[in-house]
């Protein structure tokens, strides 16, 4: 599986009030969060985006509330994937739940400049920048993650269980 | 393999053995937790995994304090739809009324959780429960539907950061200060993915409510969960809340990934300024910074011995006219006490509002929002940019004590200059 789409950078510590507003909490409509992604970096954000879109954060990604609506907005402005420095530890648990792809490199994020070009290929686990030429290559998801990824996220395996 | 506070914890609850860090274990779960944010989506969630039955309805706790009493349209046709899960799944813990209160503030009063429970909440908060010797950490709502369906999750078992405080802590410092020390030295992402373990003898001296002070902000450092031991303290504080709980400590000889040290003796009154909880100061660094609002209240410092610190340097002074300083008792119960012990009276004279219990302006959600250029004060937990309202206001976080200084001086103000 592969992506390709224009990166666009948000810095350090974006946190889940960057994302989406808590004025915005009062749905849990994909399309309606969507609109509002990114709503606290910058008003009017999400109008830079396109369908297919990367956005690339640095260090400690998706800090602060447990609001799976954060994911949620991302995946809803049409973002499939994020790709970080590092991110927070309820935003990575929860953007694998609602099938949001993260991928954390370290500092080989500062290959990556505002609007390069990127292309990930999942299953090699290379970012390829096509702007600048260069690759980075990242281990792969554990494989406890990929089995979950495979089902499709937590409410397929949680069903899966309750059927057992 | 000597457990940490937390492995030991997990251990208690997964027929895995526990051997290292990293490892993913499924444990069962005490108690599972969301609020009127949270819960609509965790509910969605619940029916698409075909669930029919909470895994058991005493164990699973909606409590409805983000946005009630509910603040517009979109947030009364959530919470009605939260309620009437409530009523089908026959909830025996679901709060909207006037027995509810700030989640974090009310569970613990009510028995919920205690020493060696797992807890898990769809809200980043629920860390607050390790100030009881809980392992208690924040999901999103997929993953608290799941455990309401299943009655476990997975975990990854984390390493563990052990805090040492020593010395002699000064007048005007309480628990606030020290996670707020903490978190300056160590960073927001500084426990990422970690526990913190806190221990030393100004750790013992603490009593619980402060401990669940210090344990609620685990989170802001990146921590996956902040543990306290539970000593005679903890014991005394569940017993009196009908629970029959155990002493619970590490394993001798635990493996700690590192320890942070501090000597608290003659630490200032620490401040949070915008936009990040770790750009800690001390007071007397922070000058002339005239604010606008105030608030004493939150899942971090509501409890009652925020409301009598807050009170005592409120008594008998009136806050400057330019500032909305509002008080948000965290719980009924906490609300009636402050009015048996004067402290409401003592804060409607000084010209406060004293509001219900709500997490309201913490979010900024209702009750207290910032405009642009304004400048708040807060015993909240977090200050990123925009969290009160504005994307051009600022929050600084602080301890009741210096917060209610401020409130009086119209500035940020240092409590032992008053």
């Amino acid at each position: 599986m592969s992506y390709q789409g224009t990166a666009h950078k948000v810095g350090d510590h974006i946190d889940t009030d960057a994302i989406i507003p808590a004025r915005f909490l009062v749905t849990t409509d994909t399309k309606e969060l969507g609109a509002n992604c990114m709503e606290g970096l910058e008003a009017g954000w999400v109008k830079r985006v396109k369908e297919g879109d990367i956005m690339v954060g640095g260090e400690n990604f998706g800090c602060g509330s447990s609001r799976e609506h954060a994911p949620i907005s991302i995946l809803g402005a049409g973002i499939p994937v994020v790709i970080a420095h590092s991110f927070a530890r309820i935003f990575y648990r929860n953007s694998f739940n609602m099938g949001l792809l993260l991928i954390e490199i370290g500092d080989d994020i500062h290959k990556i400049n505002d609007h390069d070009t990127i292309s990930v290929d999942i299953e090699k686990g290379v970012i390829t920048n096509r702007t600048t030429g260069t690759e980075i290559t990242y281990p792969p998801l554990p494989a406890f993650m990929r089995e979950f990824l495979d089902k499709g996220g937590l409410i397929p395996y949680v069903r899966e269980k309750l059927n057992a | 393999m000597a457990h940490t506070l937390v492995q030991k914890i997990l251990q208690k609850h997964t027929a895995q053995e526990i051997t290292e860090a990293g490892q993913i274990v499924q444990c069962n779960v005490s108690l599972a937790l969301a609020n009127d944010i949270t819960a609509p989506l965790a509910i969605k969630s619940f029916r698409a995994m075909g669930a029919q039955k909470v895994f058991d309805k005493d164990r699973v706790a909606l409590v409805m304090d983000h946005f009630t009493p509910q603040k517009d349209i979109e947030s009364a046709i959530q919470v009605k739809g939260v309620r009437e899960f409530a009523a089908e799944q026959e909830i025996t813990h679901y709060y909207e009324g006037g027995d509810c209160g700030v989640e974090h503030a009310l569970l613990p009063e009510l028995g919920l959780v205690g020493p060696g429970d797992i807890v898990v909440g769809a809200d980043s908060h629920t860390c607050t429960y390790g100030g009881l010797g809980a392992f208690a950490t924040g999901l999103g709502s997929t993953d608290v539907a799941g455990a309401m369906a299943l009655g476990s999750t997975w975990f990854k078992v984390p390493p563990t950061i052990r805090v040492e405080y020593s010395g002699t802590m000064p007048a005007h410092v309480g628990a606030k200060d020290l996670v707020l020390r903490l978190i300056g030295e160590i960073g927001v992402a500084g426990a990422l993915y970690k526990a913190l373990e806190f221990s030393g003898p100004v750790v013992d001296a603490l009593d619980v409510e402060g401990r669940m002070c210090i344990a609620n902000m685990a989170i802001e450092a990146g921590g996956k969960c902040g543990l306290f031991p539970a000593d005679a303290k903890t014991l005394a504080y569940t017993a009196a809340r009908g629970r029959t709980d155990q002493l619970l400590t590490a394993g001798p000889g635990a493996v700690y990934e590192r320890t942070v040290a501090f000597d608290v003796s003659g630490m200032s009154p620490q401040i949070a300024c915008p936009h990040l909880p770790d750009n800690v100061r001390p007071v007397e660094e922070v000058k002339n910074v005239r604010v606008d609002q105030v608030v004493v209240g939150s899942c971090t410092n509501g409890r009652i011995s925020d409301l009598r610190e807050a009170a005592a340097i409120l008594k008998g002074r009136k806050v400057a006219k330019h500032v909305r300083t509002i008080i948000l008792p965290a719980t009924p119960n906490i609300w009636k006490q402050a009015l048996r012990e004067g402290l409401i009276e003592i804060f409607m004279e000084a010209g406060c509002i004293v509001g219900p219990a709500t997490c309201g302006p913490c979010l900024g959600g209702h009750m207290g929002i910032l405009a642009d250029g304004e400048v708040a004060i807060a015993t909240t937990n977090r200050n990123f940019r925009g969290r009160m309202g504005s994307l051009e206001s600022e929050v600084y976080l602080s301890s009741p004590c210096v917060a209610a200084a401020s409130a009086v001086a119209g500035e940020i103000a240092d409590p032992r200059a008053l």
